[in-house]
């Protein structure tokens, strides 16, 4: 296009999605994979409740993600969901998982350890998973002419291990800080003991991750110890806010350590992009590369400019319905 | 034994999508009939239709999640088995495909919400016209799925340039030549699926004495409305089967049997094809007929198979039988809805035992109707992906390995069972619990409690020790 870049455009939209994707359903998976670890039946009652009427609003990013990426970028489309073939199959197969135990914990008591179970399962995994594509992303993809060629478990290193095992310590910061704003009582404090904890965890896998990375992957290095020493603003300020989430819990703020979690997220993934830009199929394709014909890019975008407006109203009125804390014994009123 | 990735992707593909249509089939009818009967309460004010509108709500609730959680599987498919197939179909599959998902979180982010939730606290107006809003959207979404479906059959508006379809035409392209047929054939099957499965329900009520004025009045609807969709489907049928002969003249040929192309066909009532032999054994058949319903005249040529070569041939026994499983139960629809028309006089459909167990027990047949006719269009047009354009051995996804593949089929099986046999447990016990006057009225009070999402709309314990007050 001559007036404007589409493919630009679509990265921006896509890019907004993946982090609002992160952000939100990162709440509720993290509460997930803390479930195991409550003080007891009645906080996992107020960890369930604090997300049930939100995440499955949560989750409509990833699957607009997923259909918007065939539509605007179908090589990555058509390149990382062959690579991460099982990987992929794990995740769909956990959100399906804690998505019924939603429906059916509320409904069940003789049952209900099951669904607990299957809660937190699913949420680790899928969370896993998600975690293992960051770090497959950053290690790239063997492809050959638009096509993948690299094996089954290309995506399984040590790396990406270490990648899944961040981003479950990620979300469980997010659910942990998030269960301290919507929370009171011995149910709170269980989330103030437990997030300092946590962002120990997530430091230190942020910590060999950035180290780890330029090796991985040269075109990373060359980007990092080039010319643009602007970019360290990012490492530096998810630092800040790592360390306004520590402040803030010490202080026993109710709202912070959660607002602070997702600036680290923000800066983090921020720090990601500019380590790959302009390549969105690491190390051989850029956006360009992968992008759709500008026609169809074009026939998409007006349906979703006009779509995701009342999306995000939907989402902030959904919110702000089910604003305040969440006792211990009852639902929503 | 070598695995083959892409026999394996095809049964899982067939699997997946086999699963999910069961809903969308069901949901599509099962809002439209909701609409109604919310308008009929917003006319007459009459209760009863308040209480069937209720009722069905919880229902549509329940299956409308388990289409939603089954249908993420298939937006992630596409990329994972047949990656070849999405590079190269992107240009045209991913918007429309997209517009399908932005159209349901539309719908679900506006409407769903107050159509579920709304009861008693939005004006009824406001009510009546999210239901009305919710079918709408159910139709639109089964608009673009079923317009990118049709042009895999009948690909039309693109250019292939550099084994990448781009579109020329977005009207050609969506607006292909089977996809009005197809379009009409799905519609009307929704209502039909919907219609017994809401007579049968009813009729279950009846048997137990449950509620028999509302439920009266809607085995009566169904029957009303069954009684002139079920011919309209067999005309919509015949004039999407001469579309396909028109495009696709060797499905025809399997869903007939029909080895060689020639005139005076018999209509085949039962053979068992040799695809090896290239021709049928032990065939019963009425002479001339399949000749009369394609071509409208006795002597009618038809095409044969053997048109193609074998390779390029679908599995014609499959195609054959699916067929005659799809007809046959259509044509005991049809029977059953003119004996309704018959058992009118005094009332006899409200009271025959006989009639009202024998539509209890057609519950599950349009199920098996709409699946079968899928099997019959989607295996009917094997070895291709994009008809005469892209074989389904040049879409799947390169990478992939049969044992990969078949880890996958499983997971998927077993996931699947879980969720089916969960989702299918706790809607027979919504319906045991149905249309019982003073467990609605409370469940409504209680609405206030419950987060919001489609199956909290149901009230129904899932298991029974449970205790109220957290239900």
């Amino acid at each position: 296009m001559e007036m404007f870049d589409l493919s630009i455009i679509w990265a921006g939209i896509i890019g907004f999605g993946v982090i609002m994707y992160v952000l939100m359903d990162g709440f509720d998976l993290g509460l997930g994979i803390l479930f195991p670890f409550a003080p007891d039946e009645e906080a996992r009652d107020v960890m369930m409740n604090s997300v049930a009427p939100v995440w499955d609003g949560n989750e409509t990013w990833l699957v607009l993600g997923g259909a918007g990426l065939l539509a605007a970028f179908p090589l990555v489309y058509s390149i990382f969901l062959p690579a991460l073939y099982i990987g992929v199959f794990l995740m769909l197969a956990g959100l399906i998982f804690r998505g019924i135990s939603f429906e059916f914990r509320f409904k069940s008591r003789r049952n209900r350890h099951w669904w607990n179970r299957s809660f937190a399962w699913g949420s680790a995994v899928a969370a896993f998973a998600q975690g293992a594509v960051v770090g497959a992303y950053i290690q790239g993809f063997q492809t050959e002419d638009f096509v993948y060629t690299g094996g089954a478990f290309d995506w399984l290193t040590p790396f990406t291990v270490l990648t899944g095992l961040g981003l479950m310590a990620g979300y469980a910061l997010l659910g942990s800080t998030w269960l301290i704003l919507k929370s009171e009582g011995h149910v709170q404090d269980w989330a103030y003991k437990i997030t300092p904890i946590l962002l120990a965890m997530v430091l230190v896998v942020f910590a060999i991750v950035s180290i780890w990375t330029p090796f991985v992957n040269p075109f990373v290095w060359d980007r990092w110890f080039g010319h643009l020493h602007l970019i360290w603003i990012f490492p530096v300020l998810a630092l800040f806010f790592a360390f306004l989430v520590y402040r803030s819990v010490k202080q026993r703020r109710e709202s912070y350590p959660f607002l602070a979690t997702i600036g680290i997220y923000v800066f983090t993934y921020l720090g990601l992009i500019v380590s790959q830009w302009p390549m969105i199929v690491p190390p051989n394709y850029t956006l360009w590369d992968a992008a759709s014909a500008p026609e169809s890019q074009l026939f998409l975008l007006i349906g979703v400019l006009f779509v995701i407006p009342f999306i995000l109203m939907y989402t902030a009125w959904t919110y702000w319905v089910f604003r305040g804390k969440v006792r211990v014994g009852e639902g929503y009123h | 034994m070598e695995l083959d990735p892409l026999m394996l992707s095809r049964i899982q593909f067939a699997f997946v999508i086999c699963f999910h249509t069961i809903f969308p089939v069901f949901t599509i009818g099962l809002a439209s009939y909701i609409a109604l009967l919310q308008a009929l309460f917003f006319k007459t004010q009459n209760p009863a239709w308040d209480r069937l509108a209720l009722f069905w709500t919880k229902v549509f609730a329940v299956v409308f999640g388990m289409g939603v959680v089954s249908g993420i599987v298939m937006s992630f498919q596409f990329g994972t088995n047949w990656s070849n197939f999405s590079l190269a179909t992107s240009n045209f599959i991913g918007p429309l495909l997209s517009y399908e998902v932005v159209t349901a979180f539309f719908l679900e982010a506006a409407f769903l919400g107050i159509l579920l939730f709304g009861r008693g606290k939005v004006p009824q107006g406001i009510h009546l016209m999210a239901a009305a809003l919710v079918a709408l959207g159910t139709f639109i979404s089964a608009f673009w799925i079923l317009a990118a479906n049709s042009w895999m059959h009948t690909p039309a508006g693109v250019e292939l340039i550099d084994n990448r379809f781009h579109v020329i035409s977005w009207f050609e392209a969506i607006f292909n030549p089977s996809f009005p047929h197809r379009f009409a054939h799905m519609a009307v099957a929704s209502f039909i699926t919907g219609g017994f499965v809401v007579a049968g329900v009813s009729a279950w009520f009846l048997l137990r004495g449950r509620d028999p004025e509302a439920n009266r009045r809607a085995l009566s609807m169904c029957l009303w409305l069954l009684l002139f969709l079920t011919p309209l489907q067999a005309y919509v049928g015949d004039s999407h089967g001469l579309n396909t002969l028109k495009y696709q003249p060797t499905k025809v040929a399997a869903m007939e049997g029909n080895w060689e192309t020639s005139t005076s066909v018999p209509l085949l009532l039962f053979a068992l094809p040799d695809q090896e032999a290239q021709r049928n054994l032990y065939e019963i058949g009425i002479p001339n007929v399949a000749s009369i319903i394609l071509t409208h005249s006795m002597h009618g040529e038809v095409p044969g198979l053997t048109a193609v070569p074998p390779e390029d041939q679908p599995p014609v026994a499959i195609v054959f039988w699916a067929f005659r499983v799809m007809v046959g139960i259509a044509l005991i629809m049809i029977a059953v809805s003119f004996v309704g028309l018959f058992l009118r006089r005094n009332q006899r459909i409200y009271e025959s035992q006989l009639f009202l167990k024998t539509l209890v027990s057609m519950i599950s047949l349009p199920f098996i109707a709409v699946l079968a006719g899928w099997i019959v269009t989607e295996v009917g047009r094997s070895p291709w992906l994009v008809y005469n354009i892209m074989s389904h051995a040049e879409g799947v996804t390169p990478s992939l390995t049969g044992w990969m593949a078949l880890f996958t089929l499983i997971g998927y099986v077993l996931v699947y069972a879980v969720v089916f046999y969960a989702g299918i447990y706790y809607l027979t016990r919504v319906v045991r619990n149905g249309m019982l006057p003073e467990q609605e009225q409370a469940s409504v009070n209680r609405d206030a409690d419950r987060p919001k999402r489609p199956l909290s709309a149901a009230h129904t314990p899932f298991d029974d020790d449970i205790d109220p007050a957290r239900s």
